[in-house]
């Protein structure tokens, strides 16, 4: 009753992990889905006698296959999604037809094949427990498999590092190269770095540009990369614009009015001002 | 229960991470997509083992585990290889033999 209950609980969470997996965009939220999916397989099998395998599946396969994927789509880049344009003609109408082809055909083979309606159960197979049982069989009669499966293990490994090894060609530029290519090439105003984001502006974020003193955002101020993935606040937000209020307080009032109204907004931001040396220091 | 539901699901599964491999085109999902259909057959293999009291069908599912992660480590190592010289992780991208 409670496997049942367990069952038919869990087997839908799985099957729309799996579809989330296919049907999603980003390959972000695939491999989300699919962490799912692996979670209730981890309990299906805790619920049909196999707990060494459920905690195997939760440790390999929800804790180093998905984390193992998850770091490549952040190196590959987490917005690479698919383009919906088929590159064979009716390919995605044709591989529906033929997934729903074979679940009839394969659902078809499970239910009429005469299978024990009650299982037999592992009681009489696992009189220790199952970890003991399941180390009898590994290390008795499948052992020269196992062994096999660990050097298998190890070239992959191997294999792994070599194919992602990249010899360095040219030699790591030293900071006293840096500096001099910087006095030499850059503009004389850069040579003391280029400005830190959120300096001066009303955020100190790493996406936000620094305001030059003459109030201009500076685009220089942020990294490339965030430039490029559109992931920067626009400059334009952060223009300094008098406003009329600063208009009339000029005009009119004292300065120390002006100096109030400042210390104000200094205050709002006050959480994150203490950030101000760690961003640049990370930027930099 | 029927042990024979959770053969129907393990067949469900299959299929639509037979649907992912031949639909999608980045090669990361195209690869968990593998991976789903690896663990639908180990759970075909668990539902056996129990339904036949025999410990067996258990080792497979976990030699299977064992290779799984064998295959993702050098599979993923080919993917950002192919991203590294490509710019890219569709498979229609890595169309030529030279990379």
């Amino acid at each position: 009753m409670g496997e049942a209950a367990l069952f038919w609980i869990m087997a839908p969470i799985a099957v729309l992990g799996a579809l989330g997996l296919v049907l999603s965009r980003k390959a972000v939220h695939g491999a989300l889905s699919l962490a799912v999916t692996m979670i209730s397989l981890a309990l299906f099998y805790i619920a049909q006698e196999a707990a060494f395998l459920g905690v195997v599946q939760i440790v390999v396969y929800t804790g180093a296959i998905m984390m193992l994927f998850l770091f490549v789509i952040m190196l590959v880049g987490v917005d690479s999604s698919d383009s919906r344009v088929e590159t064979i003609r009716n390919q995605r109408a044709a591989a529906t037809l033929a997934v729903l082809g074979v679940i009839v055909l394969l659902t078809a083979v499970t239910v009429r094949a005469t299978l024990p309606e009650e299982p037999a159960g592992l009681t009489q197979a696992t009189p220790d427990g199952n970890v003991a049982a399941i180390a009898d069989l590994i290390f008795g009669t499948y052992v020269w498999a196992f062994e096999v499966v660990a050097a298998l293990l190890i070239t992959a490994a191997v294999g792994a590092m070599t194919l992602t090894h990249r010899e360095r060609i040219f030699n790591r530029p030293t900071q006293k190269e840096l500096s001099i290519k910087r006095f030499s090439e850059g503009a004389p105003g850069d040579a003391a770095g280029l400005p830190v984001p959120g300096v001066y502006a009303r955020h100190n974020a790493v996406d936000t540009p620094a305001l030059l003193p003459d109030g201009t955002p500076s685009e220089a101020s942020i990294n490339r990369v965030l430039v490029a993935r559109g992931a920067a606040r626009s400059t334009e937000e952060f223009r300094h614009r008098p406003t009329p209020a600063d208009i009339e307080a000029g005009a009119t009032e004292t300065r120390s009015s002006v100096e109030g109204e400042g210390r104000l907004a200094s205050d709002a931001d006050e959480p994150a001002a203490g950030d101000d040396d760690t961003t640049g220091g990370e930027r930099a | 229960m029927n042990p024979t539901n959770y053969l129907v699901l393990s067949v469900i599964l299959f299929s639509i991470g037979a649907a992912g491999v031949l639909v999608r085109r980045n090669a990361l999902v195209a690869f968990m997509s593998v991976e789903l259909m690896l663990n639908a057959a180990n759970l075909a293999f668990v539902t056996f083992a129990r339904m036949h009291g025999n410990l067996d069908g258990q080792i497979v599912a976990f030699f299977v585990m064992v290779v799984a992660a064998a295959e993702v480590v050098v599979g993923l190592a080919i993917i950002v290889t192919i991203f590294r010289t490509r710019r890219s992780a569709s498979v229609d991208d890595a169309s030529l033999l030279k990379l």
